[in-house]
């Protein structure tokens, strides 16, 4: 059963994101990559990590989905422009990724099978990774949020209009 | 789900090799910066199947910071291209030459 949702889910995967990367038109790449984002928080909640499956849905579905479809919207204009895109550079485009493709897979095939030890299922995740965050991982902890604070602060300041030709 | 981590690793090599493919092959910025987010989460992917197999925590954590970040570029990479838009009225990245000499 787990085996077959897991397949499942793979496939969804696979689909949405070569959706994504194949489709001409911008808008069913953007939605194609939502249902891929939903497929990987599925895998994560197959994977006993709960509380990452629900930050995948909440940060990349609710934040990052939300902000790359603003993109679209400001950056084509509807009326005037189709949302078509073009592909360049394709045979060699494909040619590298198929390489590192097959690199990877050939890697993965020497290695073998890993979960031979099959590690008992964690009951939930959160407690643990609330008591980590503040204590071993503190540091980088604060250091992202002020990282995020900056980000924030910056692309405010790059994405706004200049004062002067608001004026004239 | 015990015996096929190697199966999730897969999955997450061809995940990669999707983004890797639209980032060099496609000519609007934003495609190109969803196939960087597939890439990220092919990346996070890898990382809870070997925190689950190792049954260690740290991988999770790593996921946590590695989604920060992604918040954190894609806030930035966005507004690059809403501001390079406003000024040359294009999102393709074979049009966009301001730094070509």
């Amino acid at each position: 059963m787990e085996v077959a949702i897991f397949w499942l889910l793979a496939v969804i995967i696979i689909a949405s994101a070569a959706a994504t990367v194949f489709s001409k038109n911008i808008i069913y790449s953007a939605f194609s990559l939502l249902f891929s984002f939903l497929g990987v928080a599925g895998i994560y909640a197959m994977l006993s990590a709960d509380f990452l499956a629900v930050t995948q849905i909440m940060v990349y579905v609710g934040g990052i989905l939300t902000l790359i479809l603003f993109g679209v919207m400001l950056t084509n204009r509807i009326t005037m422009m189709s949302l078509k895109t073009d592909v360049f550079n394709f045979i060699p485009g494909l040619t590298i990724a198929a390489v590192m493709l097959a690199g990877l897979l050939y890697v993965i095939w020497v290695t073998g099978t890993w979960a031979s030890d099959s590690p008992a299922a964690w009951d939930t995740t959160v407690e643990t990774i609330g008591t980590l965050t503040i204590t071993r991982f503190l540091l980088p902890f604060e250091v992202v949020a002020i990282l995020l604070l900056i980000a924030v602060v910056g692309a405010s300041f790059i994405a706004r209009k200049d004062k002067q030709k608001i004026q004239s | 789900m015990n015996h096929n981590i190697d199966a999730v690793i897969a999955l997450s090599a061809v995940l990669f090799g999707l983004g890797v493919l639209g980032v060099l092959t496609r000519k609007n910025a934003i495609t190109i910066f969803m196939s960087i987010e597939l890439m990220l989460n092919s990346v996070n992917l890898s990382l809870v199947a070997f925190s689950r197999l190792h049954n260690d925590i740290t991988g999770q954590m790593l996921v946590i910071f590695v989604m920060a970040i992604a918040a954190a570029e894609v806030a930035v990479g966005l507004a690059i291209v809403i501001s390079i838009f406003r000024n040359r009225q294009t999102a393709d990245v074979t049009e966009i030459n301001l730094l070509r000499w």
